[in-house]
């Protein structure tokens, strides 16, 4: 049998130092009305069966060579030295960092990149991240919460959708009052923003760029926001982030992410990483992980986890938050993937996508009836409307083997003729001159 | 060793991703751009692969160490679950592209792949339903605590409370608070739930009980169905924490005893890595009663055969995730079960339960064992004889550290004064159990004899014991080069 090494002869033995008969012995504690009714799992397999297996079904996964998909998640290009450098048994099997002496490893990779992450936010803190951008925003209003004593939040649409029921899930049982403000044309309107945050607010969450892609300054926001004494959460996307405007420089007090596009897979849906981190105030309401650096008994330098009491394992039913786990496997692909690159390649990651997506943006809206869905400023992605439905064009483009974009119209009632279009330097010019041919095709009624 | 961050030098190039010919000062007006270039490492590849490659040095994992670490399930991680997760076919795909129109034709593959790892936890459990959204652990305590709120207010209960033995995770009270209820403890007796005790607190406020079996002391807890009874006369729904499935695979299921929730950790029964603490998956079991509420969108076998997601859930909590949670973590359970098959699960919770048995026996006499009856995968013993002579369980567990050896988890549960608790898992061979008694065995009379010794462990790691209240009270928490 597989991973179980006992030789029959060590069985008997070892049964015999226990001083019982047999297996069956060790689980007489069970009573017999406790026993499965039934366990009808399949037989096992060897590991090249089970391989064969599972490669049927990564083979029955269709490759679409050509996508704009994005709409928060973007397949951008990974080193191959990410994958080498994780799948070193010492990271990938080690333990959660308890035993720091034995773990200087994986705790040292963590302070490298709660400082990685704090300098491109240029935020004082970060945690050594949640799940992922979702559960961020979501950890971030408990924080707002917790250190305003106030329960109202006030979030704008243009956050991704999905993160917003996420936030609406996990509060659904706690008294909070979570307030969204409508876009206009998938640009926040900021007056009403402004005008919803009230002296019970705890916290204003906005996303840049937003969810439609548009890069904004929350300057004004933010700073009502910060006369009510409400804070200020901004979700952003982290490869932008390295030419755009920053969570400080706009006044945000908390900055989050989904890490995904630093270094992750797209897998489906994860696992990806919730990237946090906050003002040098708000230390102590930060929940997650923390790494700090110390020395040892003949003072040399070291790493331990650090502020361990905000925990549950420590403060149980009166902890910040119940998060036991960080996605430490995932932050560091994503603190390798950022030395590999630097500040000048991940900022050329970031222009590739932006000149791309200005490409496909004159290419497609130069198409008849076709616009661009508003007039703003906007980063590796935008959203266009379409004549008619949307999906249907998708649905045609498909059958060329081109997936032109994300849809919108499934979250934001009214928005059917939206159509998404995301750029990476995993794209060129020239698949989005093929994407501009085949969507005229399909407009023209040509396919 | 120096950080990335001293190591950097101004102008070194690494892996340039894209050669583009327009800078942002182009395409975006200045108020929307940093001022400066964020001050990320600049390293060659080579600089990079060095950096980490010295690091991952200075770290113990199970493939070159033992972890006798308790409640979490060190086992071997099957290189074949990485190969599995690691085909292109599964890590290339969007999660958007299942919930575009006819886009579930293109992702069959990860479909079946979720459907058939629902199926098998099913089975297994004995539950009615699994969702695999839940992303560790602790999110699915939380999915379970909503939907054992969701399934109350559907009946009109009004509940505010939920009870947690004292020997229960940290984790069970933290949701249980979070999800806006009364955490309620209670004692336990001989080390396990007492019925008693639940009788004492029990009235119709009552949401549910969180329990773990076997418990956090490795025991059984043999009174479940008078607990069960008991909860039902309130309408409150049992809890089941999943950390200790390795105990009991094939010799009872959670769902035919009655617990109503169930959420694992695959990281810990299933093989996953544990990747220095995280990315995890906790996927979450339910009975008939709860199925409705189960967080959307399910994946769902059509008629035809093909696979594909349901939205229509009128009842459903919601959703704790942006898609399906961790299909990369899970796919590596999914290639785990399906090499093992049941009788091979079966056998590796026999093995696990053999493997810390073996220890208790060998340790009895050297060690204080609190609880000395036959225990499950896993057991506690007490460090209070040694403490007489000032050597701690902390003592104890940096001086195994020091033979190669990962610490036991100590001080945990917290009914047990200075705890250590052992679990070996099944994939350790007895060669590798005895060569540890003897080292464990050696070290206690090193204690007797010579304190000091054990109070300066370790001294064969990279570092010596590290000040953590320096690094509280300091709080660097960056580095400032």
């Amino acid at each position: 049998m597989p991973f179980v090494p006992h030789s029959d002869e060590e069985t008997r033995e070892m049964l015999s130092t226990v001083g019982v008969k047999s297996l069956d012995d060790l689980f007489e504690y069970i009573p017999k009305d406790m026993r499965p009714k039934q366990f009808a799992l399949p037989e096992g397999m060897t590991e090249l069966g089970t391989l064969q297996r599972l490669q049927g079904m990564a083979g029955a996964n269709s490759t679409v060579e050509m996508s704009f998909l994005g709409a928060g998640f973007y397949d951008h290009f990974i080193p191959a030295a990410v994958d080498a450098m994780v799948s070193r048994g010492e990271f990938l099997t080690a333990y959660t960092p308890y035993q720091p002496e034995a773990a200087q490893g994986t705790l040292q990779a963590i302070f490298e990149y709660q400082t990685a992450i704090c300098n491109l936010m240029e935020m004082d803190v970060a945690n050594a991240s949640v799940y992922d951008g979702g559960s961020a925003i979501f950890e971030s209003c408990m924080m707002a919460v917790r250190a305003t004593r106030r329960e109202r939040i006030v979030i704008d649409a243009a956050v991704n959708p999905l993160y917003r029921r996420m936030l609406h899930t996990l509060t659904d049982n706690l008294k909070l009052d979570i307030v969204e403000i409508n876009c206009d044309a998938g640009l926040p309107v900021k007056e009403q923003i402004i005008a919803a945050i009230d002296d019970s607010t705890a916290a204003v969450v906005l996303q840049n760029p937003t969810f439609f892609g548009n890069v904004c300054d929350y300057n004004d926001v933010f700073a009502a926001a910060k006369a009510k004494g409400a804070l200020s959460i901004l979700s952003v996307n982290p490869v932008l982030q390295a030419v755009l405007k920053t969570p400080r420089e706009m006044g945000a007090d908390i900055a989050v992410a989904d890490g995904q596009s630093i270094g992750q897979p797209l897998n489906f849906g994860g696992p990806y990483l919730g990237v946090m981190a906050c003002t040098k105030e708000l230390v102590r309401q930060i929940p997650g992980r923390i790494v700090g650096r110390t020395t040892d008994l003949e003072g040399k330098t070291g790493y331990v986890l650090t502020l361990q009491a905000r925990e549950q394992h420590i403060r149980r039913a009166k902890a910040t938050s119940n998060i036991c786990s960080n996605q430490a496997l995932c932050a560091l692909r994503a603190l390798i993937h950022l030395c590999l690159l630097g500040p000048d390649g991940l900022a050329a990651a970031a222009e590739r996508g932006m000149e791309l997506a200005r490409y496909a943006a004159e290419k497609l809206s130069g198409l008849p009836q076709v616009t661009m869905l508003n007039a703003a400023p906007f980063g590796n992605e935008f959203a266009l409307r379409l004549p008619g439905n949307a999906a249907q064009t998708v649905s045609k483009l498909l059958g060329k083997g081109i997936l032109p974009g994300a849809l919108p119209g499934k979250w934001y009632p009214g928005m059917d003729s939206i159509l998404l279009v995301a750029c990476t330097e995993k794209n060129s010019e020239e698949q989005i001159d093929a994407l501009a041919a085949a969507l005229g095709d399909a407009l023209g009624g040509k396919i | 060793m120096k950080t990335v961050f001293a190591k950097s030098k101004p102008g070194r190039k690494g892996v340039m991703p894209a050669v583009p010919k327009t800078s942002a000062a182009k395409m975006l007006p200045e108020t929307l751009l940093r001022k400066k270039r964020p001050a990320l490492p600049e390293m060659s590849e080579l600089d990079v692969i060095r950096h980490f490659t010295g690091l991952s040095k200075l770290n113990y994992g199970v493939d070159g160490n033992f972890y006798p670490l308790g409640s979490c399930t060190m086992k071997y991680n099957p290189r074949m679950n990485e190969s599995a997760a690691a085909l292109p076919g599964f890590t290339a795909a969007h999660p958007l592209l299942a919930q575009l129109p006819e886009g579930e034709a293109l992702v069959q593959g990860s479909l079946e792949a979720i459907w058939e790892t629902e199926r098998l936890l099913c089975e297994l459990n004995g539950m009615s339903a699994f969702t695999m959204q839940p992303m560790a652990g602790a999110q699915g305590e939380l999915t379970g605590a909503l939907l054992i709120a969701a399934y109350h207010k559907a009946k009109g209960n009004k509940k505010t409370k939920v009870i947690v033995p004292d020997a229960a995770h940290g984790t069970n009270p933290a949701t249980a608070a979070l999800a806006g209820y009364e955490v309620v403890n209670i004692k336990s007796k001989d080390g396990i739930v007492d019925p008693e005790a639940l009788e004492a607190v029990l009235d119709d406020d009552v949401a549910a009980l969180m329990m773990t079996c076997p418990n956090t002391l490795g025991l059984f807890e043999r009174h479940l169905p008078k607990l069960v009874e008991k909860l039902r006369s309130v309408d409150a729904l049992l809890y089941y924490d999943g950390a200790n499935l390795n105990a009991i695979m094939g010799r009872m299921r959670v769902g035919d005893v009655g617990f109503d929730v169930v959420h694992l950790n695959l990281h810990k029964t299933m093989s996953t890595p544990h990747g220095g603490g995280g990315p995890g998956s906790g996927p979450v079991g339910v009975s008939e009663r709860l199925v409705p509420f189960l967080p959307g969108p399910r994946v769902i076998k059509k008629a035809d055969g093909k696979f594909g997601l349901e939205y229509n859930l009128p009842q459903s909590i919601g959703q704790v995730t942006p898609f399906y949670g961790h299909f990369g973590v899970y796919i590596k359970a999914l290639a785990y079960m399906l090499r093992l098959g049941g009788k091979g699960l079966g056998k590796a919770s026999d093995y696990a339960v053999l493997n810390a048995n073996y220890i208790r026996k060998r340790l009895e006499g050297h060690i204080d064992i609190p609880y000395p009856q036959i225990c499950m995968h896993e057991f506690v013993a007490s460090a209070v004889t040694t403490e007489a002579q000032g050597v701690k369980a902390l003592d104890i567990a940096k001086a195994l550290l020091d033979k190669g050896y990962h610490a036991p988890t100590i001080y945990f549960p917290l009914i047990v004064k200075e705890c250590l608790m052992f679990e070996p898992t099944e994939t350790e061979s007895k060669e590798t159990l005895d060569l540890f008694c003897d080292d464990l065995i050696a070290i206690l009379k090193e204690a007797e004899k010579n304190p000091d010794a054990l109070h300066a462990a370790p001294v064969n790691l990279p570092v010596r014991r590290l000040d953590e209240t320096k690094a509280a009270r300091e709080m660097v928490l960056k580095d400032d080069v």
